[in-house]
């Protein structure tokens, strides 16, 4: 509860500037909470004297977390190949255990990986545990969510890392109930806290308005999702060494009650767009279907893939996959060109951290320029043309 | 068939902005709304209703004002809401969340099927549907964009993935959770909103769903909000200036790095 000492109150007023959810007001010289209130604590912070407390905030459950040690990463792997997220996740995993001063491990969990798991060591894992059986070609929930709550069980890490894809999404969550752990959703920023070594999670909420950082204080193992393209995967250092342990699941873990009957790529979709260096992307100021055409010729004349807004998808004029944003997906390519995207918050929650964002836009005040770090104010279809013959130019094409 | 939807009430984002002098989310004047993924697991399940018979039952966890999503999903053809709402559950993260909606369904009964939306998008977790299908020891698929058949016994549907999309079977009693292209959510007839308008809403507290204080609300979540901030602003905007030829030179200049 946040409790309000009416006899310190002095309705000043600072807790309600303070609160991000407008769930605190001064009414009659008082501060009264609302329902809207998360817990978050902003205002007991910010209040000068000392009126707010939050109380009952102790965790009911705990668990011994000494017994707990490691960082682990889930290492997805689907249609024979690794999912470029596993490598970020080494990435930022293999700092969190060298600030720790714990190992890290790979979990590669699939079918026919081949040497995906040296692969893994390269990019900075100690040990890969690889659970590789035909009953785990497909992936299901239950399998790929028993398996790994058995290692997590065996092996105690304090930190399981995944990435926030569909599939990273969809079974992390059952896993994480599992274990009576808490899970951050798509986390864009994890630290270690000097002092207690928690992992301190961050993660954008309300479509990217607002930032939260989020920990795990009583439970063990911290569970975070993380967002793809985020974090920095490392070289490979073919030189480095590590164990590889190939984990034999027991058979009541590869059941499911899920039977998969097909796995289709989608038509026009085959690319996924999360994994492209490279995005130009086309909104309703296209007009028409065939505007993704000039689209599609400046993507080529970039080596990049094609992306949209949700106008775009919900005129018809490009299949669903392509879509970026809250609804669509969350892309950081190394370059995102907007071109007549106004540039919603529900669109921008999809691409802000792009490296380098571009915009073409006819409305010199679109929103899209406000996360643009180049912006041409004009058509598009004057403009685009001009771009893609000087690309080509460059290239000696 | 009996089909249990879990409903909740969101700010409505397209509403919610960055208050850019106090750097706080203005909600001032913010709409309530059902969140709109849920809108499209309410039309899903009425229209499995209305093909295999049976009745859906709305459930939110909320406060009190939150009935109104169930009088909402009532009005687009749900038969009954339960409103499980108690000062204890406040605070309650995704693990604590999915506990109580568990504890709640347990105690209404039997049921075959239970559809969430993908995510809320108050905190877009997208994390209570899987977390629910454990807590009911229940088979769920997530992300469902197309029932392909439903029958008595079971569903086969389409599950959205990166890279296109799964095809999977999965018997009663069993979780989905929805996107929006599963289906164009209806809007209520007259009868429907004079149903929702007499409707008597059902409300349960920690102890009528034989809740663990333990394990609900804040001291019951495992994890922690430590700080709520604005985020960094993406340094100034740059328009580049001059004609059109002169502005694209400036640009392929700039993309050089990314053309080599
Ligand atoms: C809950 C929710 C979730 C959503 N999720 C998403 C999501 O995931 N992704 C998403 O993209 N949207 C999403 N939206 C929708 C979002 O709010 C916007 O409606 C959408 O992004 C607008 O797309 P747009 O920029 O292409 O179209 P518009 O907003 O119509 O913008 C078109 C732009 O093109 C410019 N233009 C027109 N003609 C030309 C020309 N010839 N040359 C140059 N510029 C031109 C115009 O100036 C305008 O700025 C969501 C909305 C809600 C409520
Ligand atoms: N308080 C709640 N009451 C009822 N259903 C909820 C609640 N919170 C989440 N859900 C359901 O879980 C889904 C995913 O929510 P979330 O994990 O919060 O993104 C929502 O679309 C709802 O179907």
């Amino acid at each position: 509860m946040l409790h309000v000492d009416k006899d310190l109150c002095i309705g000043c007023g600072i807790c309600e500037e303070q609160c991000s959810f407008g769930a605190i007001k001064v009414l009659d010289g008082t501060a009264v909470v609302g329902d809207a209130c998360t817990l978050c604590g902003a205002c007991v912070e910010a209040c000068d004297v000392g009126a707010l407390a939050l109380t009952g905030t102790e965790k009911s459950r705990k668990m011994e977390l000494g017994d707990w040690s490691g960082v682990w990463v889930y290492c997805e792997f689907r249609r024979g190949a690794l999912a470029s997220v596993s490598l970020e996740l080494l990435g930022i995993g293999r700092r969190l255990a060298d600030l720790r001063g714990v190992g890290l491990c790979a979990v590669l969990i699939g079918h026919e990986t081949g040497d995906t798991a040296a692969g893994l060591i390269g990019h900075g894992a100690d040990t890969v545990y690889r659970v590789d059986a035909p009953a785990l070609a497909h992936f299901t929930d239950e399998a790929y969510g028993a398996v790994l709550t058995s290692l997590i069980r065996e092996y105690r890490p304090e930190i399981v890392l995944a990435g926030a894809t569909a599939m990273g999404r969809s079974f992390i969550p059952g896993v994480a109930t599992e274990l009576d752990t808490g899970l951050t959703a798509d986390c864009t920023k994890l630290e270690i806290r000097a002092g207690d070594g928690a992992l301190l999670q961050t993660r954008p909420a309300f479509g990217g308005n607002i930032m939260a950082t989020i920990e795990c204080p009583a439970t063990r193992p911290q569970m975070a999702t993380v967002r793809p393209r985020v974090m920095k995967a490392l070289e490979c250092d073919p030189q480095r060494t590590g164990k590889i342990i190939d984990v034999t699941p027991a058979p009541e873990q590869l059941q499911s009650r899920i039977q998969v009957l097909e796995s289709v790529v989608a038509e026009g979709g085959n690319v996924n767009i999360q994994e492209s260096d490279i995005l130009v992307a086309g909104g309703r100021g296209l007009d028409n279907e065939k505007g993704f055409g000039l689209i599609r010729r400046l993507a080529g004349s970039l080596n990049g893939d094609v992306a949209a807004s949700r106008a775009a998808v919900d005129a018809g004029w490009i299949p669903y996959p392509h879509q970026v944003g809250q609804t669509g997906k969350t892309v950081g390519p190394k370059l995102y060109i907007a071109c007549g995207i106004s540039g919603a918050i529900q669109h921008v929650a999809g691409m802000q951290s792009a490296d380098t964002i571009v915009a073409i836009n006819r409305d010199k005040n679109a929103p899209i320029f406000d996360v643009a770090d180049f912006g041409i104010v004009g058509d598009l279809y004057e403009i685009i043309p001009k771009l893609i013959t000087k690309i080509e130019e460059l290239r000696g094409v | 068939m009996n089909i249990i939807v879990c409903v909740k009430q969101v700010p409505d984002a397209k509403d919610v902005r960055l208050d850019p002098k106090t750097n706080t989310l203005a909600r001032e004047g913010v709409a309530s709304i059902m969140n709109p993924y849920d809108q499209h697991a309410v039309e899903e399940a009425v229209r499995l209703k209305e093909s295999l018979g049976g009745a859906v039952t709305v459930v939110t966890m909320g406060p009190p004002q939150a009935e109104a999503v169930l009088r909402q999903a009532i009005s687009c053809g749900a038969d009954s809401g339960v409103l499980v709402s108690d000062r204890a559950f406040a605070g309650a993260d995704t693990w604590a969340t999915s506990y109580t909606l568990a504890k709640a369904i347990t105690t209404l009964g039997a049921f075959d099927l239970v559809l969430c939306g993908k995510q809320a998008i108050d905190g877009d977790t997208a994390q209570v549907g899987p977390g629910l299908g454990v807590r009911l020891g229940i088979p769920f698929v997530t992300c469902v964009q197309k029932v392909r058949c439903a029958d008595t016994k079971g569903l086969v549907v389409e599950r959205m993935m990166d890279d296109g999309y799964d095809v999977v079977k999965v018997d009663y009693p069993a979780l989905l959770t929805v996107v929006k292209d599963v289906n164009e959510p209806r809007v209520p007839s007259l009868k429907g909103t004079m149903k929702a308008k007499k409707a008597v809403i059902r409300t349960m507290n920690a102890v009528e769903i034989n809740a663990d204080p333990a394990l609900i609300g804040l001291p019951g979540s495992p994890t922690q909000v430590v700080k709520v901030f604005p985020p960094e602003p993406r340094g100034e905007r740059c328009l580049l200036t001059g004609t059109i030829d002169e502005q694209v030179e400036q640009l392929v200049g700039k993309l050089r790095p990314y053309l080599l």
